[in-house]
């Protein structure tokens, strides 16, 4: 019960902005009944299309990100395709993504952090350690440490 | 020599591109465990095929601009960034011309065809 699904739809153009937010209040109601949750809601504003679609050249793009079963977006989906004002929508599934997006995300940084500790090693003290100066006089090693460090 | 063109038996049609079908059973070239993809940048090994208008020499090897730059989520909703592996008409331009590996190639295309579900990206003439 927690996939999360991503619901994108256009909206006719000539809808105002409060039409508009009441036909998302009325949509994100149909979702906690049926077992889910509106996680996001963005409205993307208008955009032209890229071809015609029921004589409409622009839209107004909304993004949905639901999550809950599949019984959510089966409800949801059947709203919007009743729905006048919206003119097309395209439902994705996400979860499965998300997780291979985070797993990467998650050995990126690991590895990341690794690498970015040898960075604080050679700060510390190495003078001992410099195979490069041969320990000739006994003075010398003892004058140049300080220039090295 | 067995490798050589055995006999203008039926081997012959085997060294053509490998996406048709060749004598796949009976095995008397050593075809079957070569890969079978279509024919790309795999080399100008042999006689030269049809390729990409019959060169001998392929371009110099295109990285793939997503393992380059480490971009992973190919998203439908970044138009831009698929609207440059799509053409002036609309189709999707094949690897090989963009150098864009396997797996990213298809997660691009689907990326495109959710895009053009949802009239981000045409099916057919001009990107707006």
């Amino acid at each position: 019960m927690n996939r999360t699904y991503e619901l994108m739809f256009i909206v006719r153009p000539d809808m105002t902005e409060e039409d508009l937010d009441k036909l998302i209040a009325t949509l994100s109601s149909v979702v906690p009944p049926s077992g889910g949750n509106v996680q996001r809601v963005d409205k993307m504003g208008k955009r032209r299309l890229a071809y015609t679609v029921r004589r409409f050249h622009e839209g107004i793009y909304v993004l949905l990100v639901v999550e809950g079963g599949g019984a959510v977006m089966h409800e949801l989906e059947r709203r919007l395709r009743v729905t006048e004002p919206v003119i097309k929508f395209l439902t994705v599934r996400v979860d499965e993504e998300q997780k291979r997006l985070d797993k990467i995300k998650k050995l990126r940084d690991a590895r990341k952090k690794v690498s970015a500790q040898p960075a604080a090693a050679p700060a510390a003290p190495v003078t001992p350690m410099t195979p490069v100066t041969p320990e000739q006089p006994a003075v010398a090693p003892a004058a140049e440490t300080p220039a090295t460090a | 020599m067995a490798e050589e063109t055995k006999a203008p038996e039926q081997s012959t049609p085997s060294e053509r591109p490998r996406s048709s079908d060749g004598p796949r059973t009976g095995g008397d070239r050593p075809s079957g465990d070569r890969p079978r993809f279509g024919v790309g940048g795999r080399g100008p090994g042999g006689p030269p095929r049809e390729g990409g208008g019959g060169r001998k020499f392929f371009r110099r090897k295109k990285v793939c601009k997503f393992c380059t730059e480490k971009i992973e989520d190919i998203n439908y909703k970044d138009y831009r960034l698929l609207g440059q592996f799509v053409a002036e008409s609309g189709k999707i331009v094949p690897r090989r011309l963009t150098g864009v590996c396997s797996p990213h190639q298809h997660r691009l295309s689907a990326a495109i065809k959710q895009a053009r579900n949802i009239a981000l990206l045409p099916f057919a003439g001009r990107a707006s």
